[in-house]
């Protein structure tokens, strides 16, 4: 019985990973470059929501928009500012570092605002726990929600993105860029848009993960968004269904081996089979095949 | 023209250099000009210059920046009071990031500055490192929080406000076992962290002499503390009915929360890392009713001292002081007592008034926030009773 | 015309030794006449050991081509490593710059060693996916360190991953390594003279390797692998070569930062993957595979938060935004052409106003 439970706890670890790691690939997968202040706008989302609901009173449903414009905005503002400059650069690597930077940034700016004490967020999630089996198996209400948001995610974005112009568009720029603007595609605004959506999910990210562990300090978002990036490339980094998997597996990993090896090796575990992994299929559980050109 | 490019920022990168060695070369200027500065105030005796060190950025800037404020207000008090032997006090507080390196550079910075007595730094770690360097300065250092032997073993000049970890995890096996608290024991400790680990090991080898048994010990790590649930289920799975939490209390809120949405509720007992618990904004008090803890400190306690300290604080920083802000606020006091003690001055050098506080310190009883007629070995480890409190009905009261 | 070419490698290399032994006959001159403050006293090491992980990491990153986000895990193990057989051989052998020499020895060797290790399976995996697993690498390593308790006895050594009363000493025996407390009591041996040596001979090895023939082959593995392997270059062999001097090296100045402080401990921010990408902003900001850059580069931002303090509680925002315009003033397209321009108009004054 414990085993289920384990299985389950697991699960919605594993929901919370997976929802970031979805904002993750999203960038990834058309900007192609690693997003590491992502993170940290998860965390600004989890903050709005708090100054709306838990300070100011305001309905979660209102807070919840609140946050997803906010960080929207910022997410463009980012983009614009400290991503665009260097897409031209000389090394991919450059803004790689610009979002590092992005990262202290906002960190530092939360803690001047909200301070450092911790912050005990309030569920915006009304369902009651599912119990099962006399209540020796309790799924909470958050880890429903998660779950099936990841799913809406995930089938919006794939419907978006093989349906729609915009999302056409997406995907072209990802293949090439150059070729992409040939074709009459605004480059620029493709990867707003894409950073836009980015940032939006990262709001829906940041009220999931405070709803499911309540706690909210200035660095809440940069811990869960190294794992979403771990998550990701499990899953195949790019890959949309990837990320779910990822997260979900990441989670179970993690959770399993906290019960059954050791509660303080737990991340040199779930690393190491990310690195057994990735040398058994180098690009993730639902990576594409990189090819080689000569 | 790519070489074209090549040089230019080769140049500029040298320009930038150059500009930051100028700039590098006149604050050291300017540091030197304030130390001689402070040589002359020194010598004309003017102010005591207390220093202190903390994280102020980073996860553990919340304990950091209570350290500030609590010792900040303390010497704000002492300033309108007349001061410590009649002399004014000047306050610097410098951030390390919870780095042993950054707390060094802190040290030497305060050094730069003038410090002649040093109230710091916040967490152990640290402390073990400034330990050795103002060791060989023979400065006078008082950690209001570094609760490792360490910081304190190897040297004569360093004095602690807070019990050592191993004195804690002795004083809760032993608390939980004269009072027949509880049979089963379960442990949940951040195997990362100095403290935490700390008290861990004491409480484990200490429980062997106690009529409890522990049944379930599990840690977690800095990069994995959201999730507890699988700590909590063998802690449930085991029959533990008391839940001992050496750590802080951003992390216990969370234990309290997942253990309160599984339906587990043992008895929660903590150390003095948990109080300011019922200070996290927004917290549901109710998950942490009947909780236990050894703590010097309590934020709501009915004596008069607490309670002028708590609405100062309140008042002037706009948060619930938690222990650490306490700590620190005794350290300044207690630095005012030692010094009047001794009658030193700002006159005397940094090793004088060392030297001067260290026999004052063995003979001093303070009474503090943080304890009652409280005395300093010779290793520097305070002597005071710590105290039981319950939480009930959403507040600190004191058991026994 | 390769003379020509020669020389101007020569000159390069002069210029970069040079700035080395000018920075430290400067820094003398200033402590030697007391006009150093205690913070650039204190300071001088940890520069010394950000300039060795700047050096170093761009060899994986700026000659070999391959990202690394686990440097500061390889330089974990030099750090425990060396401190450890520094606080066992304390009382063995006496003279401290005999055994701090064996430490730095024993750190790169042990290193290098977990460098080749890890690098034998990796290394086969390109870009992003090297850069998770090496940052996955880092991560292992410290959190093992953390877990992990060395005692010594009148019996010999005691392991164990568990706790330290699980080590079952005798009543004289000491924990060494003391889980997450780490090793304390390290002896101080580190010096800014032995860092400035270490500089040197870490310049030594990696300029002398970048200007050789297995230099130049690796080289062309980050330029065109799959011609470099066409031309019969061991694609395995320069990867692992590499990527294990890099980790070597990453290994000294992880021996010099814990012969530096008297608390060593495993934690996220200084072993942990923050400290990693740390070493990749020097290497990156100071232009990828340019080493002088990249070692002016770790001493500017290493420089720049303590010359922050000043700023008390906005010192880490304002950091944190220098570093965003640092970078886009040395690397984006538009701020290049803006300084072109700039300083093109600036020379053709210059002789102007010789005339």
């Amino acid at each position: 019985m414990s085993f289920i439970s384990y299985l389950i706890n697991g699960i919605s670890l594993g929901s919370v990973y997976a929802i970031i790691a979805l904002g993750y690939t999203m960038v990834y997968g058309i900007a192609k470059m690693l997003n590491f202040a992502h993170g940290d706008v998860i965390m600004v989302g989890g903050f709005t929501i708090f100054f709306a609901v838990s300070m100011q009173g305001w309905p979660p449903v209102i807070g919840v928009l609140l946050a997803v414009v906010l960080c929207t905005i910022l997410g463009i503002t980012i983009e614009y500012i400290a991503y665009r400059p260097l897409r031209q650069a000389a090394s991919s690597l450059a803004v790689l570092i610009t979002a590092i930077g992005v990262s202290y940034f906002l960190q530092n700016i939360a803690l001047l605002i909200f301070g450092a004490n911790t912050k005990a967020f309030t569920s915006v999630v009304n369902i009651p726990a599912l119990k099962l089996a006399d209540g020796q198996i309790i799924i909470s209400g958050e880890t429903i929600v998660t779950i099936i948001s990841c799913i809406i995610i995930m089938i919006g974005l794939t419907l978006f993105i093989n349906k729609t112009k915009a999302g056409q568009a997406m995907l072209a720029v990802s293949e090439d860029k150059g070729a992409a603007q040939l074709m009459g595609i605004n480059v620029n605004a493709t990867i707003s848009l894409t950073f836009a959506i980015g940032s939006a999910l990262a709001a829906i990210a940041g009220m999931l993960l405070c709803s499911a562990y309540p706690s909210l300090t200035p660095y809440t978002g940069s811990m869960p968004g190294i794992k979403a990036f771990v998550a990701a490339v499990f899953g195949g980094i790019g890959s949309i269904p990837g990320a779910l998997i990822g997260g979900i597996v990441l989670g179970i990993i993690e959770i399993l081996s906290k019960a059954y090896i050791s509660s303080q090796m737990a991340d040199a575990i779930v690393f190491m089979v990310l690195i057994i992994v990735l040398l058994v299929k180098p690009t993730g559980i639902l990576g594409r095949k990189i090819q080689e050109k000569v | 023209m790519k070489s074209l490019k090549k040089a230019m920022s080769l140049t500029l990168v040298a320009a930038m250099t150059m500009t930051m060695l100028a700039g590098c070369g006149s604050s050291n200027k300017e540091t030197a000009a304030e130390t001689s500065d402070a040589a002359t105030t020194e010598a004309a005796g003017e102010t005591f210059k207390i220093g202190s060190i903390g994280p102020a950025t980073g996860g553990a800037a919340v304990y950091g920046l209570a350290v500030q404020n609590g010792a900040d207000l303390a010497i704000k008090e002492i300033n309108e009071a007349g001061g410590i032997n009649g002399y004014q006090v000047e306050y610097n507080f410098q951030d390390d990031e919870c780095d042993n390196e950054k707390s060094v550079n802190a040290y030497n910075t305060l050094k730069d500055w003038g410090m002649q007595m040093l109230v710091g730094t916040t967490t152990s770690g640290c402390c073990i490192a400034v330990a050795a360097e103002s060791s060989n300065d023979n400065m006078f250092q008082i950690t209001p929080s570094g609760s490792s032997v360490d910081c304190i073993s190897s040297n004569d000049n360093v004095y602690q406000v807070c019990f050592t970890d191993p004195n804690q995890g002795i004083a809760a096996a032993q608390y939980i076992g004269s009072n027949n608290v509880a049979e089963k024991v379960a442990v949940i400790y951040d195997s990362s962290d100095v403290y935490s680990s700390g008290i861990y090991e004491k409480f484990a080898a200490e429980a062997a002499n106690q009529p409890f048994e522990i049944v379930s010990a599990e840690a977690f790590t800095a990069d994995n503390k959201t999730d507890f649930s699988v700590q909590l289920q063998k802690a449930k799975d085991a029959g533990a009915d008391l839940m001992f939490l050496p750590i802080y209390y951003t992390e216990a809120s969370l234990i309290l929360k997942q253990a309160d949405a599984m339906g587990y509720t043992p008895k929660f007992f903590g150390c003095d890392g948990l109080d300011g618990i019922l200070g996290v904004e927004n917290f549901d008090a109710a998950l942490a009713e009947g909780v236990m803890l050894l703590t010097p400190f309590a934020a709501d306690a009915d004596d008069e001292a607490t309670q002028s300290f708590v609405s100062t604080y309140e008042a002037a920083y706009g948060e619930t002081p938690n222990q650490f802000a306490a700590d620190a606020y005794d350290a300044v006091y207690i630095i005012k007592a030692a010094a009047e003690k001794s009658g030193v001055t700002p006159a005397d050098s940094i090793s004088d008034i060392c030297e001067k506080m260290k026999g004052a310190m063995a003979e001093i009883s303070v009474d503090g926030l943080t304890g009652e007629a409280m005395s300093w070995d010779e290793d520097g480890a305070v002597n005071k009773a710590p105290k039981a409190m319950e939480i009930v009905n959403g507040n600190y009261s004191l058991i026994q | 015309m390769k003379k020509l070419k020669l020389t101007k490698n020569l000159k390069d290399n002069i210029i970069t030794y040079g700035i080395v032994i000018a920075a430290y006959i400067i820094i003398q001159l200033m402590s030697a006449t007391g006009n150093i403050s205690s913070l650039m006293q204190g300071l001088l090491v940890p520069l010394c050991v950000y300039v060795i992980l700047a050096i170093s990491l761009n060899l994986t990153v700026g000659i070999l081509g391959e990202l690394s986000l686990g440097h500061a895990g390889f330089m974990c193990v030099g750090a425990f490593t060396g401190a450890f057989f520094s606080k066992c051989m304390q009382d063995i052998i006496t003279i401290d710059i005999l055994r701090f020499i064996l430490a730095i020895l024993i750190g790169a060797v042990c290193a290098g060693a977990i460098g080749f290790l890890i690098g034998m399976p990796v290394l086969r995996l390109k870009g992003d996916y090297l850069a998770i697993v090496t940052l996955a690498f880092g991560e292992i390593i410290k959190n093992i360190i953390n877990v992990l308790y060395i005692g010594r006895d009148s019996r010999g050594f005691h392991f164990s991953m568990k706790d330290s009363i699980s080590l079952g000493l005798e009543s004289d025996g000491t924990v060494i390594i003391n889980g997450a407390q780490g090793i304390t009591g390290t002896p101080k041996d580190s010096t800014f003279t032995i860092g400035i040596v270490l500089i040197i001979i870490t310049l030594i090895i990696v300029l002398n390797l970048i200007h050789s023939r297995d230099g130049r082959a690796i080289m062309s593995i980050r330029d065109n692998l799959i011609a470099a392997e066409s031309v019969g270059i061991n694609i395995t062999k320069y990867k692992l070569m590499a990527f294990s001097i890099s980790a070597a090296l990453a290994g000294v100045a992880g021996v010099l930062y814990s012969h530096n402080l008297s608390s060593l401990m495993a934690t996220p921010k200084n072993f942990g993957y923050n400290m990693s990408i740390m070493i990749l902003v020097f290497v990156v900001l100071g232009g990828i595979g340019n080493i002088r850059g990249s070692m002016i580069a770790s001493v500017v931002l290493t420089l720049l938060p303590e010359l922050l303090r000043g700023l008390s509680n906005y010192r880490m925002l304002i950091y944190s935004i220098i570093l965003i315009v640092m970078m886009l003033f040395n690397w984006a397209p538009k701020f290049i052409e803006l300084r072109e321009k700039y300083s093109i108009k600036r020379l053709i004054k210059k002789p102007k106003e010789v005339q």
